[in-house]
């Protein structure tokens, strides 16, 4: 009975303030959304770094009159280096069929190279990328290396753009959070005042705390999930039309975000959405009603 | 059953004390009247029974507990043992009288069953059978203190606190609802009102105990207005 009777002063609650509930909701949802983006961000970045930094080389570049001698001492110290994982050397040649490769698509620009004018490198995978900066020291001066160029640093241009855009969407999801939050805070104020009477009555003859709160906190855990679901919606359908759909060509060049990645995303969501609200109203009561 | 130890109570900005140095015993089914001036501290003892405010100095029992020292979440269950009435009745103007007091039930945890059974009973006692679907706005100013009353006494508490029940009430009313509150003191019952309507203390000639600038000035067994 008691569980009842909670259970429909939320939902009276929550018609009687039906333009603040809402209003609540949509900042929620909007609020949660980014949160959730900017999850989802977080999450493909790391598996993205994971992905790609597998691969990574560094490319020591030779100058086009090294000596036989250089080369052997260079390939002989990068195998003897225990920063160094694999050693590979890529010949003229070799660079050139690579090169053909790479650029099937433009022959005009493969014919206007000679096979001859690529330089030789040596590509050099690391046992920890993050020690690039050590080999690029090591090397840099030696006679006939003619550029180091770390494959990570181009990545990682790529990765500081997806950092940027996931801190713009975790400040704006913090700065819907405050609205939120604030929201939450007058519709229970409202709800509270709405129901002094019946407060002052249950506190007069007893009522035990909890449930005199219960009903306005679990109003405000109610708008919580459903802006938790209306923005794992809004999920959902950017995956559906933006990642699968409009942006698809830079969704399959970068690592594809999976389903079960953005369904990781709703409890996560729920949860702070859920808990959030719930002690936004819980600390507002304390000020608020002083039970 | 109730004790006041020396209870001081300065309310924050107050150039003196509501209450000074004040020592009352009250025992077990007594009824007495405190009375005096308006803002001489009376219903600030029928506060801090309820522990709404808590005294600067001093200790206040009740029901052999320190309602000083409590721990807030012991209060609720507390204020189950303490019927209340007041000036303004405090009833709820969308529901009907039944429940009213139903509703002070429901809310402690118990059952509609139990409401069904206890609900009629008390409203036949307080003279109001037959009116239980009436709302406040229905009933006359009586019969709303009725219904408050209903609510203080439906739990059978050991103690029934009234703030100047008759305040707003004409005299005939007041007597009909002191008899009422004389009848629920005989079954047990211990009352405490605060008031300062005369005609009603000098017709019960119950104890009286006098304040003035929050100090008691008289306590006397069967006592007038004086």
């Amino acid at each position: 009975m008691r569980l009842k009777y909670v259970l429909s002063e939320v939902l009276v609650g929550l018609w009687r303030n039906v333009t603040m509930t809402i209003a609540m909701i949509i900042t929620m949802a909007v609020s949660l959304t980014m949160l959730g983006a900017s999850g989802l961000m977080y999450l493909q970045v790391d598996a993205m770094k994971d992905a790609y930094y597998k691969d990574i080389e560094v490319s020591i570049f030779l100058v086009a009159g090294v000596t036989e001698e250089q080369r052997t001492q260079l390939q002989t110290d990068l195998e003897g280096d225990p920063l160094v994982r694999e050693v590979k050397y890529e010949s003229k040649q070799e660079a050139y069929e690579r090169f053909q490769k790479l650029f099937a698509d433009s022959p005009d620009l493969v014919k206007a190279v000679q096979a001859d004018k690529l330089p030789e490198s040596f590509r050099v995978n690391l046992v920890d990328p993050e020690q690039y900066q050590k080999i690029f020291d090591t090397y840099k001066g030696r006679e006939g290396i003619d550029d180091i160029i770390d494959q990570r640093r181009l990545l990682e241009q790529i990765f500081n753009i997806l950092g940027a855009v996931q801190n713009m969407a975790l400040v704006s999801a913090s700065v819907m959070a405050i609205a939120a939050l604030l929201l939450v805070a007058n519709t229970i104020q409202v709800a509270a005042y709405s129901k002094r009477r019946e407060v002052a009555v249950m506190k007069l003859v007893g009522a035990s705390n909890w449930f005199i709160q219960a009903p306005f906190v679990l109003e405000a855990v109610v708008a919580g999930l459903l802006g938790a679901i209306i923005g794992f919606g809004a999920l959902v359908l950017g995956k559906i039309f933006l990642l699968d759909g409009s942006l698809r060509d830079l969704t399959d060049l970068l690592t594809p975000i999976e389903w079960s990645t953005v369904l990781l995303m709703f409890p996560f969501m729920a949860g702070v959405g859920g808990l959030v609200s719930a002690v936004t109203a819980w600390v507002t009561l304390r000020f608020y009603l002083r039970v | 059953m109730i004790q006041l130890e020396q209870v001081t109570k300065t309310y924050p900005k107050a150039s003196r004390p509501s209450l000074d140095s004040v020592s009352v015993s009250i025992e077990k089914g007594e009824f007495v009247f405190f009375i005096g001036p308006s803002g001489s501290g009376k219903s600030t003892i029928i506060k801090l029974l309820l522990h709404e405010v808590t005294p600067n100095k001093g200790r206040v029992m009740v029901n052999n507990k320190d309602v000083t020292s409590m721990r807030s979440w012991k209060i609720p269950n507390f204020r189950r043992s303490i019927g209340c009435v007041f000036q303004d009745f405090r009833l709820l103007p969308n529901r009907t009288a039944y429940e009213n007091v139903a509703f002070a039930l429901e809310v402690i945890g118990k059952t509609k069953a139990v409401a069904r059974r206890v609900v009629p009973e008390v409203l036949e006692l307080v003279g109001l059978g037959g009116k239980e679907h009436r709302y406040p706005h229905e009933l006359s100013g009586g019969e709303q203190q009725r219904v408050a009353v209903a609510r203080a006494f439906v739990n059978r508490p050991l103690i029934l606190l009234a703030d100047e029940p008759t305040g707003n009430l004409d005299p005939d009313t007041s007597i009909e609802i002191m008899r009422l509150l004389d009848r629920i003191n005989r079954t047990g019952t211990t009352v405490v009102m605060v008031t300062h309507d005369s005609n009603i203390v000098n017709q019960m000639r119950r104890r009286v105990i006098e304040i003035e600038s929050g100090r008691i000035v008289r306590d006397q067994a069967r006592g007038v207005y004086g």
